[in-house]
């Protein structure tokens, strides 16, 4: 796959994705051949299946979910610029870079980070965090130690921790609020290698 | 209180007098030093006694020479920590001038006293006293109270800055001065290059103590202080295979030195780091393992860890690698698995006396690091000297940094901002390891060796007081981002797992091998190996650390609700206190041994399928409450006990204190537990039954439970209770106990599903529970054993949950108790707080 990827002419649209995304042509390049490699039959795009083949997905609690957040609701596949932007909330946010009213907000600025980490909950995308949804994620991350009744408690500490209009759900702002001790930056990047 | 330390010391100096001018030819005599003419002292002594004719019998004597040593060691602690309370009382002062600066003044304060009685030093720093018994619990302290995560998420750069920053500071420091030297900025001293780069190298080091002491007082975010603390403790390999290579060049002279030389000293450098790294590691897992079968021997179980902790550092000193890494990774190694294999108490003891030991000797290091200066005989001034050795330590250590940081911040992820690097510049502080090391130096090799303790002396009491006092005002005026005290909540923690799987995936799907993809494969190994091989079975369960972070809040959350209940003496309080017992208890039960075992017979018993545990044990603190109280007993009983104790047997209480060496002694006694519970059962359980509803034997009350149950689940309440099966057992097995009495109650609990105390019994006109008089209520609450009300899921279910909360978030409501009558009020109209999760849908997904 190497000489068919090997320069950026072959990704569709690529000048544009990596001014939306902030990836440089290396990564880009980086990440099309992941791509391919993922994409087994050559269709274009991804499917579900494709993603759980990734074999260390198969052992993290949350992979299901994760997979899940890279298809947008309804949809089967996705294709390389969705795949990239995905991608593009974990790039480490830079400072000096000073974007424009005009602009959207990058997907790695904090907000475009939380607002990921969000929706990994919000499964049915509503703006908020129900605590049926908060329940499926705790029950993923901590399966065989404890049991229903004490995963239940947990969520319920959890939304009353978070939750200040008292919906018994969690907003959006109520879960950026919640975090903001946290360093998203730091915790919500990783190292894309060139 | 001055006066009275003035007084010891007074004391002190009166009897130092005589073996100060007894050992007056050895400069600087040291408690360590005292122990060998002490000893001999004592032995002369010894046979003078022995010697000495008895002409009547002596009522008292005179033994101070048998005392002595041990007797000014102890005194010296004791004026040492009493001059640290005196600080600390000053609370203004310390606000501006941190700790180490003050106790270093006092230092000076105190050497002067002596040097005006004896007109010589007697008691001073020597490395001895400072490396073997000073410096070694300070470390330990570092590593085991190191945050793991925090250290190796940066080990990258800690390294960098340890290894190369080090060597940079010593090769520059000595060159330049030797620069300066040639130019003739320093008059005429006898110093070769050599021995100007031995200098360098003994200063080269930041500090692990001097930085400890400064930078716990300003609370600098964490990877600037990590990047700090690491750096400190981590260059002392460099810096003693610096130090015994340049020394040895040295005793060799420059013409002896050869390429094979120099490669034989960086070999050594790795040999001396990584083999007292692995040294200390090794340590480590024997403390981890150790600790696997003390189970017997509970009270001297904390000990361990600072015997083999020493007994590390003492082996590595003796094969000549570095110690300080040694007990450094002794520590980070073993604290997790020691942390977990041990008591709970055990775990507090070590916390507690590892601080005690390090808090304690830190501040002995800084008194006798300002003692130590009051002695004519070690300065030797030269300006030019000491004023370039200041300068060029601040001017390489900034250039230092901020390179390293340049190089690091290429592939950092969150890179090292600007403002950090002046105060990682700036905290690079110099102390007592420099001088200790000074002093080692060969008198017969090196000439100017007085000049060079002094000017580590200054170098140190410059950065340790002048940096030190600045360094509060710089980090505010920078704006340093600080360290942020946050109360812990779960969704945080809940968050912050959730981020680490997310990246873990998100490099898996991206195709990276990072730093979470290494992190992970650690984590599974580490797990899977390493937890097993050095925690015991029933520590390996409670691992989750989201759901012990969990636990710690609850348990918060509860110790609130009862100070809060306490502080306003009001029923309500009293009326809940069970809650309390059992919300911890249920904890521990839940926590215990008992439940893989107990997991795995129910399944059995249902004939289902492990995969779906969660499902089969769907209402566990009931089930796993009943199983594991027969494997609990002794705790039970316990509770049981306290609970009595305090209640109901003020009039006949029999308090036998027992005195053990070997344990601290609750009343444990069996049968005399056992007799006043079935007592009080039995007396209590009389007045209940007139009270309630009539009486049936504990069997067919099982049955009736199990009906009851299936007509609760069908209102969709219980559903997760699966059959009365383990009543049953449970009946048969406690029948003597006393608790089958309460069989009843509970049924009716679970009913209420939710309220936590007897008087709330819904078969009683909710309404009513308002009139229950407060002796009353007492007796409810008293007629209940607490295996009983754990059952009432006091904890778990949300509406208690809401209510511990509310004492928290004070936003819900300021009056808690209040909450909880009204929450009683309207019960009946409340529709059931949380919505039953479609848990098999749920699972079937």
């Amino acid at each position: 796959m190497g000489s068919s990827s090997s320069n950026l002419n072959t990704i569709p649209n690529s000048q544009e994705l990596m001014q939306e995304t902030g990836f440089s042509a290396a990564h880009l390049l980086r990440l099309y051949e992941r791509f391919e490699f993922l994409d087994k039959d050559n269709k274009g795009h991804l499917r579900p299946e494709d993603f759980e083949a990734v074999q260390e997905l198969s052992t993290n609690p949350i992979g299901d979910i994760i997979i899940g957040s890279f298809f947008s609701p309804g949809q089967e596949t996705v294709d390389f610029p969705s795949f990239v932007r995905i991608l593009a909330h974990f790039r480490p946010a830079e400072k000096n870079r000073t974007r424009d009213g005009a602009q959207p907000e990058p997907a790695n600025s904090s907000t475009g980070k939380l607002k990921f980490a969000f929706q990994l909950y919000d499964r049915d995308r509503d703006g908020k965090i129900s605590r049926e949804e908060l329940l499926q994620v705790l029950r993923a991350m901590l399966e065989m130690q404890v049991t229903e009744e004490q995963l239940e408690s947990m969520a319920e500490r959890a939304i009353q921790e978070a939750d200040l209009d008292e919906d018994d759900a969690i907003s959006f702002d109520e879960f950026k609020k919640s975090l903001e001790k946290v360093n998203i930056d730091h915790k919500m990047s990783i190292h894309f290698m060139k | 209180m001055a006066a009275a330390a003035a007084l010891l010391l007074c004391a002190l100096l009166i009897f130092s007098g005589g073996p100060a001018r007894a050992s007056e030819e050895t400069s600087e005599a040291s408690p360590a030093e005292h122990e060998v003419s002490g000893a001999g002292n004592e032995t002369e002594g010894g046979s003078a006694h022995g010697e000495a004719v008895i002409t009547t019998l002596p009522i008292v004597s005179w033994k101070w020479e048998e005392v002595e040593v041990p007797y000014l060691v102890a005194l010296w602690i004791l004026v040492c920590w009493l001059c640290k309370l005196l600080i600390e009382a000053n609370h203004h002062v310390t606000e501006y001038i941190p700790e180490s600066a003050l106790l270093i003044c006092c230092g000076f304060i105190l050497g002067g006293m002596i040097w005006g009685a004896d007109k010589v030093q007697t008691f001073t720093l020597t490395p001895r006293v400072f490396f073997f018994y000073l410096l070694p619990q300070i470390i330990l302290d570092a590593g085991y109270s190191m945050p793991n995560k925090l250290f190796f998420t940066n080990l990258g750069g800690i390294l960098v800055y340890a290894i190369i920053g080090t060597c940079w500071n010593a090769a520059s420091l000595g060159l330049s001065l030797w620069g300066c030297h040639k130019g003739g900025a320093m008059g005429d001293i006898e110093i070769g290059l050599l021995q100007y780069l031995l200098f360098g190298s003994l200063l080269a080091a930041v500090d692990p103590v001097a930085v400890l002491a400064v930078f716990e007082q300003v609370h600098v975010n964490e990877v600037l202080f990590i990047m700090v603390f690491g750096e400190s403790l981590l260059n002392d390999g460099v810096t003693v295979v610096l130090f015994n290579v340049f020394d040895a060049f040295v005793t060799l002279g420059g013409a002896k030195i050869n390429a094979a030389e120099i490669v034989k000293g960086i070999i050594s450098f790795f040999v001396v780091a990584f083999g007292g790294s692995l040294l200390g590691f090794v340590f480590g897992l024997l403390i981890s393992l150790l600790t696997r079968c003390t189970k017997k021997i509970q009270i001297i179980e904390p000990g361990f860890i600072f015997v083999l902790g020493y007994l590390a550092y003492l082996t590595a000193e003796m094969l000549s690698l570095s110690a300080i890494l040694s007990i450094t990774f002794c520590g980070i190694c073993c604290q997790k698995y020691m942390n977990s294999n041990m008591d709970e108490s055990s775990v507090q003891t070590v916390k507690y006396a590892i601080k005690v030991f390090a808090n304690g000797s830190e501040t002995m290091i800084f008194v006798f690091l300002g003692i130590s200066a009051i002695d004519k005989t070690i300065w030797v001034w030269n300006t030019g000297f000491i004023l370039l050795t200041l300068l060029f330590i601040m001017v390489y250590r900034i250039m230092g940094v901020f390179f390293l940081t340049w190089i690091l911040n290429r592939t950092r992820l969150v890179p090292i901002e600007f403002i950090d690097q002046i105060i990682m510049s700036y905290g690079g502080l110099r102390g007592a390891v420099a001088y200790g090391l000074a002093v080692m130096l060969d008198e017969t090799k090196i000439k100017e060796k007085n000049l060079m303790i002094s000017t580590t002396l200054i170098v140190v009491y410059f950065t340790v007081i002048f940096q030190g006092v600045t360094l509060k005002p710089l980090v505010q005026w920078l704006k340093v981002k600080r360290a942020s005290h946050s109360e812990l909540t779960l969704i945080e923690k809940l968050q912050n797992r959730a981020f680490e799987h997310t990246l873990v995936a998100i490099e898996d799907i991206s195709g990276q091998i990072g730093h979470n993809y290494m992190r992970d494969k650690w984590n599974k190994f580490e797990e899977k190996y390493m937890s097993w091989f050095l925690m015991k079975p029933s520590a390996r369960k409670k691992q989750d650390r989201l759901f012990n972070a969990f636990h710690q809040l609850n348990l918060k959350d509860a110790m609130n609700y009862v100070d809060e209940g306490e502080r306003r003496g009001s029923l309500e309080f009293i009326r809940n206190e069970g809650a309390f017992i059992d919300f911890k208890k249920k904890f521990d039960d839940e926590m215990s041994e008992a439940m893989p075992d107990i997991m795995a017979d129910m399944s059995d018993d249902h004939g289902r399928a492990p995969p779906k545990r969660r499902d089969t044990v769907p209402s566990v603190s009931l089930e796993l409450h009943e199983q594991s109280m027969r494997g609990n007993r002794a705790a039970e009983d316990f509770n049981s006990h306290h609970l009595l104790q305090q209640h109901l047997y003020k009039g006949r209480k029999q308090h036998r204190h027992r005195y053990s060496r070997s344990h601290f002694d609750i009343n444990k006694d069996e049968n005399e537990v056992q007799e006043i519970f079935q007592r009080t059962m039995k007396s209590r359980l009389e007045s209940f039954k007139s009270g309630k509803m009539g009486v049936a034997p504990p069997k067919t009350i099982t049955k009736h439970t199990k009906k009851e149950q299936q007509s609760k689940m069908l209102n969709g309440k219980n559903r997760s209770y699966l059959s009365g099966d383990e009543d049953f057992e449970f009946s048969e097995g406690d029948s003597a106990s006393g608790y089958d009495a309460s069989f009843p109650t509970r049924v009716a609990y679970r009913a209420g599903d939710g309220i936590e105390n007897p008087a709330f019994m819904p078969d009683v006109d909710p309404s009513s529970t308002m009139h229950i008089p407060p002796w009353l209520a007492d007796v409810e609450l008293d007629s209940v054993a607490p295996s009983q009300r754990a059952q009432v899921r006091l904890p778990w279910t949300p509406g208690d949950l809401r209510r511990l909360s509310s004492l928290r978030t004070s936003v819900r409501s300021s009056d808690s108790f209040q909450l909880t009558d009204d929450r009683q009020g309207d019960r009946d109209e409340l529709p059931p707080p949380p919505p039953p999760p479609p848990r098999r849908d749920g699972d079937s997904v």
